[in-house]
């Protein structure tokens, strides 16, 4: 099913629409940055620059800066949101965020980054977003747009 | 969110600007979380009011007053505002360098100046400041069912799993607004049903000393990522320092907040009570393979055998680790090239220094440092390129952060190499 509607939307240039839950309001439209691996704040991320440092992540020397970042969410150290807060005061934040796992850490991180996100949803994201994808999050109605690539 | 009657007057300033500050936040956290109403804590631990060097500069044109950091930070307020006093029992953990031993660590004067001022503003708005990732160990140990809201992924591992508190992992923003409200969301660790076990790994090879401790804590963070294990099998020998190890080891390669073994552990006297009416969603094991994949994943960034750094203390040592490491040095001293520096509290450090162990450490070219570590200072000694350490946590964070090798063993592989300058251990 999903698949179908993944080919019928590439087939006519739609867009796929997921619905969750408001984490953060807010809207915002960007490339998607995905990966189906948890992100470490302090000791994972460079906030002065926006990338990934964690050496053994599938994603380490990329930035996510400006990007609708979609993860599963947070792990390691209590400095998760502090190292995002310090990202968004530095200018490098992502533009929004789509995860599938609520933990302490990255509901503080959302909210100290003001960045529109959404989680809970209908279905699965990782099944029908890619890296490259246009990714509009409207954090207020719960509601991802995403227009595939190619 | 359900409101009481005070928090109510809270948000409405009843308490001043700075608590009406945080209880917008606490509530913009706990819709965020989806929880639904705040629980009461009188037990806090964070860094409120840092003023790290970036904030400083970000900050220069508004102030960078302990005021107006804590404002505009950790209240991520537009304005500052005036910051009474904690109202509940707030302790300040780890910070960015020794203030005796800063030079050692190739601080400035001005950092150090800088740092001073911090530790005013803390200690004058009524914070303990106890300068440690590890408060238990140096004056905060919860009990059982107390509801905490700390930062420091390996204390609040710790406070969950070998005391039985109920602690989420919080963040700097949401423990300086509960320093000054006593509430958090009542979310997550702080419920009955939060704290179920969800996955089972029988552990099949002998699990008995801080080192593979250490290990299989590296192997269940990563394999069971946020969630919460129950082990069973071959784990002995239980200790603080163990737990300690094993805890921060899985919050480093995960996000476990809450572990239990069964029959060591407070919320496990056995298998049915951590798992209550859950079946485990995944069932795993630990054996040889599983164990070795562990040791060389933590002994994978390099192949120089010429260690130049020995670094001891993550989480900050406790005076039994302390004592081990002056037993394994006894009057021996540290090779021409290698340094050696023990992290600890400065609470654990006068025990160390009235019994003797300071000097023993000092005489054999080591030091013993307070309030930091080589991660989190981002301190080592100069022209540092291979490092050897006992911790799995500090393996997995040191060579990203600073850009070194990095050996894995035991405490006393550990001591052997700042004593020779050679890595000479071999994989279990």
């Amino acid at each position: 099913m999903t698949s179908e509607i993944l080919e019928n939307a590439i087939a006519g240039g739609r867009t796929i629409i997921l619905r969750g839950r408001k984490v953060v309001g807010g809207t915002a439209e960007a490339e998607a940055l995905v990966t189906r691996q948890t992100i470490s704040g302090w000791g994972g991320v460079d906030p002065m620059t926006g990338t990934i440092i964690e050496l053994r992540h599938e994603l380490c020397g990329q930035c996510f800066s400006g990007k609708v970042l979609v993860f599963p969410g947070a792990k390691g150290s209590s400095g998760w949101s502090t190292i995002f807060h310090t990202a968004r005061l530095a200018g490098t934040a992502p533009a929004a965020m789509v995860f599938t796992v609520m933990t302490t850490k990255i509901a503080m991180g959302a909210v100290a980054m003001h960045c529109p996100s959404v989680t809970d949803f209908d279905r699965d994201p990782f099944e029908v977003i890619e890296t490259g994808d246009r990714v509009r999050v409207d954090g207020d109605a719960g509601i991802v747009e995403i227009t595939k690539r190619k | 969110m359900k409101l009481t009657d005070q928090e109510k007057a809270m948000l409405d300033g009843a308490g001043g600007a700075a608590k009406r500050k945080a209880m917008e936040l606490l509530i913009r956290y706990g819709e965020a979380l989806g929880a639904e109403r705040f629980v009461d804590t009188n037990n806090v631990t964070g860094v409120p009011g840092w003023a790290t060097d970036f904030l400083r500069h970000y900050y220069k044109d508004r102030g960078t007053s302990y005021e107006a950091i804590f404002s505009l930070f950790d209240l991520d307020s537009d304005e500052i505002v005036e910051v009474p006093k904690m109202s509940v029992y707030s302790c300040h953990l780890q910070g960015s360098m020794d203030p005796k031993l800063w030079k050692e660590q190739g601080k400035t004067a001005d950092a150090l100046a800088d740092y001073l001022q911090d530790e005013a503003g803390v200690a004058a708005h009524g914070i303990q400041v106890l300068k440690t990732c590890t408060p238990y160990l140096a004056g905060n140990v919860p009990v059982k069912g107390e509801h905490c809201a700390w930062m420091e992924s390996s204390a609040v591992v710790f406070g969950n799993s070998v005391i039985g508190a109920r602690i989420n992992v919080e963040g700097r923003e949401s423990t300086s607004s509960a320093m000054l409200t006593g509430k958090i969301p009542d979310w997550g660790l702080h419920r009955d049903e939060g704290r179920l076990g969800t996955h089972h790994i029988a552990v099949e090879v002998p699990v008995a000393d801080v080192f593979n401790w250490g290990m299989l804590g590296y192997f269940v963070g990563d394999a069971v990522q946020e969630n919460i294990p129950v082990l069973t099998g071959d784990v002995s020998n239980p200790s603080l320092v163990k737990h300690k190890h094993f805890g921060a080891a899985a919050a480093s390669s995960g996000g476990i907040e809450l572990y239990n073994i069964v029959g060591l552990t407070p919320e496990a006297a056995s298998y049915e009570m951590a798992f209550g009416a859950r079946k485990p969603v995944e069932n795993l094991r630990y054996g040889r393979r599983e164990r070795r994949q562990v040791y060389d994943t933590l002994n994978s960034v390099g192949s120089n055998a010429d260690v130049d750094f020995v670094m001891i203390g993550c989480p900050h040592a406790s005076i039994e680790q302390i004592w081990e490491v002056a037993t394994l040095l006894d009057g021996r001293k540290l090779h021409s090239g290698t340094n050696l520096w023990i992290f600890t509290s400065r609470s654990v450090k006068s025990v160390a220094d009235t019994t003797g162990y300071t000097k023993i450490i000092r005489d054999a070219g080591g030091y013993i440092m307070t309030d930091t570590c080589s991660a989190f200072g981002r301190t080592m000694p100069p022209d540092t390129k291979v490092v050897a350490l006992d911790s799995a946590k500090q393996a997995h964070y040191l060579p990203a952060m600073m850009g070194v090798e990095a050996w894995f063993g035991t405490t006393r592989d550990c001591i052997a190499a700042a004593t020779t300058g050679r890595w000479n251990a071999s994989a279990p």
